[in-house]
């Protein structure tokens, strides 16, 4: 039996990047593929070639053992190719069946082509387990189900073979744990998964056979059942990785940051964040666990002053902060600094060249210019410094700041709030995006950081990093604060429980 | 799926406006040969007129001036993400700061009332733009909206004035009074004479290096000061100034009043270096050619002054040609600049995408 992919010796080269070199994978038929690799390694694109958004260079495209040439994405689902991206192209004011009639509406009027759609909806559903209110308005359904709409919609379209990327970034982990279900159920019917991911975990757990790109090459392709997570990150990366990073113990020194009773309602009026109330001491990482849109971020930029608290207070190095005087720059003036979770809606200013980002909160310090003028020479000296410490590649201050990768972008980020000393760091989301290489020494630094005495709020969505990093883990749900645990007195279950909002008491 | 759009500087400033006016003159000229004329001889007149002769030149840079401030003015608004419309509205408003100014401090000798004018129209232009920034800011009214609104209460406001409080009761005309001489910014063929030095004699002023020192100015404030760091962050990306600690809405005002102020620079070079009085209209609906101007620039001061010469070239060369060849009225002529606004306005874009497909560098996109 042919594969049910084949791709041969694919080049495909952007301007001077060579971002796909020979290229040859061969996904065999009702088996699930994993593909692993570094950003940048060249990943994306080629699934961009499979699916027909880019045409490569070179090379050949083989569907079930058929030379195709796919230039376009109707080409890849005529092929029966169908993908789920990271970021979904849903219309969330339509229901389940017109989503899914989108583009296949059969005729000018819409009768016939939603009768078909029902049925074939209907029969997905029991083929599959793929359950879902078919006329639930999609914008109101959870990120889980709206993924579900996704596979369907490839499915409808005839899909044998399916590609999700990154499919769990945005999921609890008992939806992760119902994709999973899916995708292997997909595969008993004889589907064929490619699924693209940095979690090697999700490798482990669900593959049959895993490929991995560096820098545009495909470096391997294993049984996963032959292979290990330090083997895998050891080949993304080039060389060994510690997947965990050591720290020693610590006894906590003062409380620098006391949140009381802390509430946050957002611009609609809903409340975000319901009476939190925790402390960080010095030289602690305390790590708060979460599904992603339960209130972290809310609780991250009203401790940052970037929103005011309807409710509660926030004491500073023992120092009550006053509404009057909670914002972004005095926060700042009094050495709370902030890793904010969006770099690139946030932290950064995609459009300026890194320099320029790289002074972002802080264009106001004396040192940085004479007057009112900014003095772009020293910038640019500082930041190539600073590039060179933490490594940022290219070491090119004057780069725009979108061009760097999600890990270098990271790294600016970064080395601008460390290197100014902070007496605590509010971290949101410190690896999302960025390289297994590069999250390494992320973890070096914020531990170093701990080590000196600095007091470090983390938020973050994978639990691996908070249950690594953190000296205490609280949990949120529903902008409450679920629960607090020791990292070594709890696991990924009682997590879980607490992040789905399950606390002690009710337990 | 769309390609982020990526290319070198040098295509963004100059290949991609140099094929926008290309392209425009090409369909202008087809324009010009529907109607029976040649386009080359058209073109000939349009670049005599404007470039052939001193005085056609000095014309030409007359224009020029005002279009360099107009267009800094929407330039600036620009960079911090606003679209100011009102640059005509907050022209006319500065020529009557100019008018008040000058008409009350009779007394005072020429060296005071220069600067006093110049403020006064920087002040009147900024006032009348703070408004809409105002609004925008606290209430979030749209700035689009606000200005063009503007336009017209300042368009009514001057002729009410003009008609009913500040005319000469002996005079018929809807203007004030001339101003007094000493306010009279020195043409540039009076002060080139003053060394000695003959040159044609035109409307051109010293506004026009004054026009050129502000666009100076405006690229230090915009890429070199902490201010204008900060306008284009709010402009860029207004969540990164949230968090930078950076207010968007005292940024949007700032901007506004700056922009405002760089509008006043039409009124200080048609009143007080030409006209030497406040009439009806002097603004000539050149502050919508800032608008174009601006675009076409990429808002950056060089690119602006650059358009503005081009602009210049076509008021001055179009009105040449419209004299020598009367087939081509001076409608025609606006039509051939509404073209090259069109071009380089509205369907840069298209440009944009070609150049960078062909200079085939899109940026790796993720992984």
């Amino acid at each position: 039996m042919s594969p049910a992919i084949e791709l041969i010796a694919i080049n495909k080269s952007f301007g001077a990047v060579h971002a796909n070199k020979d290229v040859n994978l061969s996904v065999e038929r009702g088996t699930i593929h994993g593909i692993v690799g570094e950003n940048g390694a060249g990943k994306s694109t080629l699934m961009s070639i499979l699916y027909g958004f880019y045409e490569a260079d070179s090379g050949d495209i083989r569907v079930n053992g058929a030379p195709t040439r796919i230039r376009s994405s109707n080409d890849a689902i005529a092929a029966g190719i169908g993908m789920v991206h990271q970021h979904f192209m849903l219309v969330e004011p339509l229901t389940v069946v017109e989503n899914v009639m989108l583009g296949a509406e059969g005729g000018a009027m819409l009768r016939a082509g939603e009768a078909k759609v029902r049925k074939e909806l209907a029969r997905l559903a029991t083929d599959y387990g793929l359950e879902i209110d078919v006329d639930a308005t999609v914008g109101e359904l959870s990120v889980g189900l709206q993924q579900r709409v996704e596979i369907l919609k490839a499915l409808y379209r005839g899909a044998n073979i399916l590609i999700l990327d990154e499919p769990t970034a945005v999921l609890t982990p008992a939806e992760a744990d119902a994709l999973f279900e899916l995708l292997r159920s997909l595969k008993q019917q004889g589907k064929t998964v490619v699924l693209i991911t940095h979690k090697l975990r999700e490798i482990m757990a669900i593959t049959d056979r895993v490929s991995v790109m560096r820098r545009g090459e495909m470096v391997a392709t294993v049984e996963t059942a032959n292979t290990s997570p330090p083997e895998l990150a050891e080949l993304m990366v080039g060389r060994r990785v510690l997947l965990r990073v050591e720290k020693t113990e610590k006894a906590p020194g003062a409380p620098v940051l006391e949140v009381d009773d802390l509430s946050v309602v957002d611009a609609r009026g809903v409340l975000r964040v319901a009476n939190a109330s925790f402390t960080v001491h010095a030289g602690e990482i305390v790590g708060i666990a979460g599904v992603a849109g339960n209130g972290q971020s809310e609780l991250l930029e009203a401790i940052a002053g970037m929103r005011q608290p309807v409710l509660g207070s926030i004491r500073l190095k023992g120092q009550d902060i006053h509404f009057s005087e909670h914002n972004p720059h005095r926060m700042r003036g009094l050495g709370l600094l902030h890793v904010p979770e969006d770099r690139l809606r946030m932290g950064l200013v995609p459009a300026f060249p890194a320099f320029e980002s790289a002074i972002l909160g802080f264009s106001d310090e004396p040192q940085l210019g004479r007057g009112p003028l900014l003095d772009h020479d020293r910038l640019i000296a500082d930041l190539a410094k600073k590039m060179e410490q933490y490594d940022v590649r290219p070491p090119a201050p004057r780069l725009k700041t979108s061009n760097f990768s999600g890990g270098n972008q990271q790294k600016i980020v970064l080395a601008r709030e460390i290197e100014r000393n902070p007496k605590v760091l509010l971290v949101g989301q410190p690896t999302r995006g960025v390289d297994i290489g590069a999250i390494e020494f992320i973890h070096r630094r914020l531990i170093a950081l701990r080590d000196v005495g600095v007091g470090i709020l983390l938020v973050s969505v994978e639990l691996d990093e908070i249950m690594h990093l953190s000296d205490r883990i609280l949990t949120m749900c529903g902008g409450r604060i679920t629960g607090e645990r020791k990292p070594d007195q709890t696991n990924e279950q009682d997590l879980g429980l607490l992040m789905a909002g399950v606390t002690d008491e009710a337990a | 799926m769309s390609a982020p759009i990526d290319m070198p500087k040098w295509a963004d400033t100059f290949l991609v406006p140099a094929i926008s006016v290309a392209a425009a003159f090409l369909i202008a000229g087809l324009v010009v040969l529907s109607i029976g004329e040649n386009p080359l001889t058209a073109t000939r007149y349009l670049l005599q007129g404007s470039l052939g002769t001193g005085e056609g030149l000095g014309f030409t840079l007359f224009y020029a001036t005002d279009f360099i401030f107009v267009g800094l003015a929407v330039a600036v608004a620009y960079h911090a993400g606003l679209f100011n419309i009102g640059g005509e509205g907050q022209a006319t408003l500065a020529g009557l700061g100019i008018a008040l100014a000058l008409n009350n401090l009779t007394f005072l000798p020429g060296f005071l009332l220069i600067p006093i004018g110049i403020i006064a129209a920087a002040a009147f232009g900024a006032a009348w733009a703070a408004v809409p920034g105002y609004l925008q800011a606290k209430r979030g009214s749209h700035i689009v909206i606000t200005t063009i609104m503007f336009n017209w209460l300042a368009s009514v406001l001057i002729v009410y004035l003009l008609v009913n409080v500040l005319r000469e009761p002996q005079s018929m005309n809807p203007e004030t009074r001339a101003f007094p001489e000493g306010s009279y910014i020195p043409f540039m063929h009076e002060m080139f004479a003053a060394f000695g030095i003959d040159i044609p004699s035109s409307q051109l002023n010293l506004t026009f290096v004054l026009a050129l020192i502000s666009a100076y100015l405006i690229w230090l404030l915009i890429y070199r000061s902490r201010l204008g760091y900060a306008i284009r962050v709010v402009g860029s990306n207004p969540m990164a100034a949230i968090y930078a600690g950076i207010s968007p809405a005292r940024i949007t005002i700032i901007a506004m009043v700056l922009s405002g102020a760089l509008a006043g620079g039409l009124a200080v070079n048609e009143l007080m270096g030409y006209q030497h009085r406040l009439l009806l209209e002097f603004t000539s609906g050149y502050g919508f050619v800032g608008i174009a101007v601006a675009l076409m620039g990429r808002a950056h001061p060089v690119g602006i002054i650059l358009a503005s010469l081009l602009f210049g070239i076509l008021y001055q060369g179009g009105a040449e040609l419209a004299f020598e060849q009367p087939n081509i009225t001076r409608d025609m002529v606006v039509v051939i600049g509404g073209i090259i606004i069109l071009f380089a306005g509205a369907l840069d874009g298209l440009f944009r995408r070609l150049v960078a497909q062909l200079l085939s560098r899109p940026k790796l996109a993720g992984a």
